[in-house]
């Protein structure tokens, strides 16, 4: 039984350090704008584009890496000074229709340059080795990306505790004005929010898209949504929550994927009941279910609506 | 109050009606006069389709304030509801090959089963609106967003394929061509293929624009401006709020019938989230709160997507120079730009909250001025 279970688990926690790297985006940007950034997802998927076509024209990929995080976190930046600066006193709704235009202009931007083809994505040497842990073979990046991810989050939490622009991050989520009142420089605090958030997508799209070798310019959507499910789930706003919500999602999800073969050895069915197609569903099922019992998510903080 | 008074005799709304009758009238003569391939005809009938899921879709986003994203999951129920009721009992087991014909083994006319359509969909819709009403905006979004992405996955289930066939297609249903009128010998004598689908939207827009001037429509608007105000007048936020989700769905059901019949075939993969942002943008770019306006941008939206902007797709030279940069799926880059710009310098989109009566209106208020000087 477990020889089963393992590998899905494995592979689970790995998905689950992906999403993390990208609900970390989601959840910084909703605690200080409000805002559900829709073209993350999409900013993740235009990182591992990016590498492809870097990687193509013959820059070392030693060079690549370092460079692909950069532009990415330049793209965060412009998006977030092109598209939601203009409209911070605007309606919230009006932010994220912007967020949802970015979205569909990355999206169809990939398709012009791509030509609508999976982009095979280049194998990075060490992380895409095969490896035989505890029985199950998998690729480096599955066992490495977790403890990546943990050191990630160590790093921006303590970012966040310990430095001034965290402070004033903190400050900015917790009251936007009254920060804004007290000398805080709201659009710097914001830009880096951004680079930071899409920094750590960079990072996921490397790890993400060396297990699944392709990239197309849909394939940003169902993670970047997956990862913001992870975010509510872990309550909004709250890193760690987003943290324990992605992995939770990312093992959930692969669980389901296995969960016909893993029943049928069980002795518990004997035909197969195609439950791999709700992989996908669960996490909305998940986070309907949270939000419905908990609204607030595991570790978010109860808002208050005042008249 | 107001509307007693004005009741008798408004000349702003007898010349809308003047205009939409004109415009029925028009698409009735170019469809006998121009042939039928056209990219017109193409553009008309899914503008149609279109017109009618993203007045649905403004009924909940610009009418009540709640912002929905369930809208390609409540079509596709829409499409799939039509599409199992139609296929002719002799088609079924060519369309259900896997799964020995399909459990359903009757079929019913079309316009019973498009009602069926939105009454299925309006039922999910209340089934998702008991946990996804009782939530705030953003988190309304991401709920019906995700319950849209379940009722994908459901649809796509293999136990399911005796009734859904699965992640297959279903075919063979009645089509909007199925409407032209043919003689003895098939040869097409009267084109009703393109003015059926909009007579099918304008009933059923014409449904929701009086709802929303009844007073339940008032309600709705009260309850987007300000849900406590409201509830202090005395207006049930969740009986209200559901009515509009129901009746949204509803409508949204209907055109994805509809869509169902535009592209001739229905496949659930094809129902993402992108259509739903789609619906969106069009909603957006009409403005959000204006009939009138989304109409009008989902056929400037289809048009623009399908027909006008199809130049930026293939090389064009100019004399001798080749203009650069165009190839495939430049159109889409083109257009989302023009987007991303009214989303972000003309908020209030085509028609900001003003109706086709309204444009009378204001001229008439002027002409009055001008002749008082």
């Amino acid at each position: 039984m477990w020889n089963t279970v393992f590998p899905y688990l494995l592979s689970g926690i790995s998905v689950g350090g992906q999403y993390a790297l990208i609900a970390i985006g989601y959840t910084m940007v909703y605690g200080i704008l409000r805002l559900i950034n829709f073209a993350h997802g999409d900013v993740f998927m235009v990182a591992g584009i990016i590498m492809v076509y870097m990687a193509a024209s013959g820059v070392p990929l030693w060079l690549c890496i370092p460079l692909v995080l950069a532009l990415t976190a330049l793209i965060g930046f412009t998006i977030e000074r092109v598209a939601y600066k203009p409209l911070r006193n605007a309606p919230r709704m009006s932010a994220m229709i912007s967020a949802i235009g970015v979205s569909y202009a990355l999206q169809n931007l990939v398709l012009y340059i791509t030509g609508g083809l999976n982009q095979l994505y280049p194998t990075i040497p060490w992380i895409s080795q095969s490896v035989t842990v505890f029985g199950a073979t998998t690729k480096i990046v599955t066992v490495v990306t977790p403890f990546l991810t943990l050191l990630l989050v160590i790093a921006l939490v303590q970012l966040i505790n310990h430095t001034k622009i965290g402070m004033a991050m903190r400050a900015v989520s917790r009251d936007f004005e009254t920060s804004q009142l007290m000398g805080i420089r709201i659009n710097r605090v914001i830009s880096i929010t951004f680079v930071i958030g899409t920094f750590l997508a960079g990072v996921a799209s490397i790890l993400y898209f060396t297990n699944y070798t392709t990239v197309i310019q849909t394939s940003g959507a169902m993670p970047g949504l997956k990862a913001f499910v992870a975010a509510v789930f872990g309550g909004i706003g709250s890193i760690p929550g987003a943290v324990v919500g992605a992995f939770i999602i990312g093992i959930a999800e692969n669980i389901i994927k296995g969960l016909d073969i893993m029943l049928f050895k069980l002795g518990l069915i004997h035909g197969p009941l195609g439950l791999a197609t709700f992989s996908d569903a669960f996490s909305f099922a998940l986070l309907i279910i949270i939000l419905a019992v908990k609204p607030t998510g595991l570790f978010g903080e109860k808002n208050t609506d005042k008249v | 109050m107001n509307n007693t008074t004005k009741k008798k005799a408004d000349p702003a709304i007898f010349f809308s009606a003047v205009v939409v009758l004109c415009i029925y009238a028009a698409v009735f003569i170019a469809e006998q006069t121009i042939a039928p391939t056209s990219m017109l005809f193409t553009v008309l009938k899914k503008g149609a389709t279109y017109a009618l899921v993203a007045v649905s879709m403004n009924l909940l986003n610009g009418f009540t304030g709640i912002f929905s994203l369930g809208q390609a999951g409540f079509m596709l129920i829409g499409a799939y509801t039509f599409g199992i009721f139609t296929i002719p009992a002799a088609q079924r087991i060519n369309v259900y090959q896997y799964y020995n014909g399909g459990i359903v083994q009757f079929s019913l006319p079309w316009f019973v089963a498009m009602l069926l359509a939105g009454l299925m969909a309006a039922f999910f819709a209340f089934l998702i609106g008991l946990p996804v009403l009782r939530l705030k905006s953003d988190y309304l979004a991401i709920a019906s967003l995700g319950f849209a992405e379940i009722i994908r996955a459901v649809f796509q289930w293999d136990k399911l394929g005796v009734i859904t066939n699965g992640s297959n297609m279903l075919n063979n249903y009645p089509t909007f061509n199925d409407f032209n009128i043919r003689n003895a010998s098939g040869k097409v004598t009267v084109y009703l293929s393109t003015l059926v689908p909009f007579i099918i939207a304008g009933v059923c827009i014409g449904v929701i624009i009086l709802l929303i001037n009844s007073t339940y429509g008032r309600a709705l608007k009260a309850i987007r401006d300000d849900e406590i105000a409201a509830e202090a007048m005395g207006i049930r936020l969740a009986s209200h709020k559901r009515l509009a989700f129901c009746i949204s769905s509803f409508f949204a059901g209907v055109g994805g019938a509809m869509l169902a019949m535009y592209q001739t075939t229905v496949q659930a993969k094809s129902f993402t989230t992108a259509m739903t942002y789609e619906i969106l943008l069009i909603v957006v770019i009409g403005g959000i709160g204006s009939v009138t306006g989304s109409c009008l941008s989902s056929f400037l939206f289809v048009a623009c997507s399908e027909w006008w902007l199809r130049f930026l797709d293939q090389k064009q030279v100019i004399g001798t120079f080749q203009v650069p940069m165009l190839r495939n799926g430049f159109r889409l880059v083109v257009f989302s730009v023009i987007i991303m710009i009214v989303v972000l310098f003309f908020r209030q989109g085509i028609m900001g909250t003003k109706e086709l009566p309204d444009l009378f209106r204001s001229q008439h208020k002027k002409e009055k001025e001008a002749q008082g000087k």
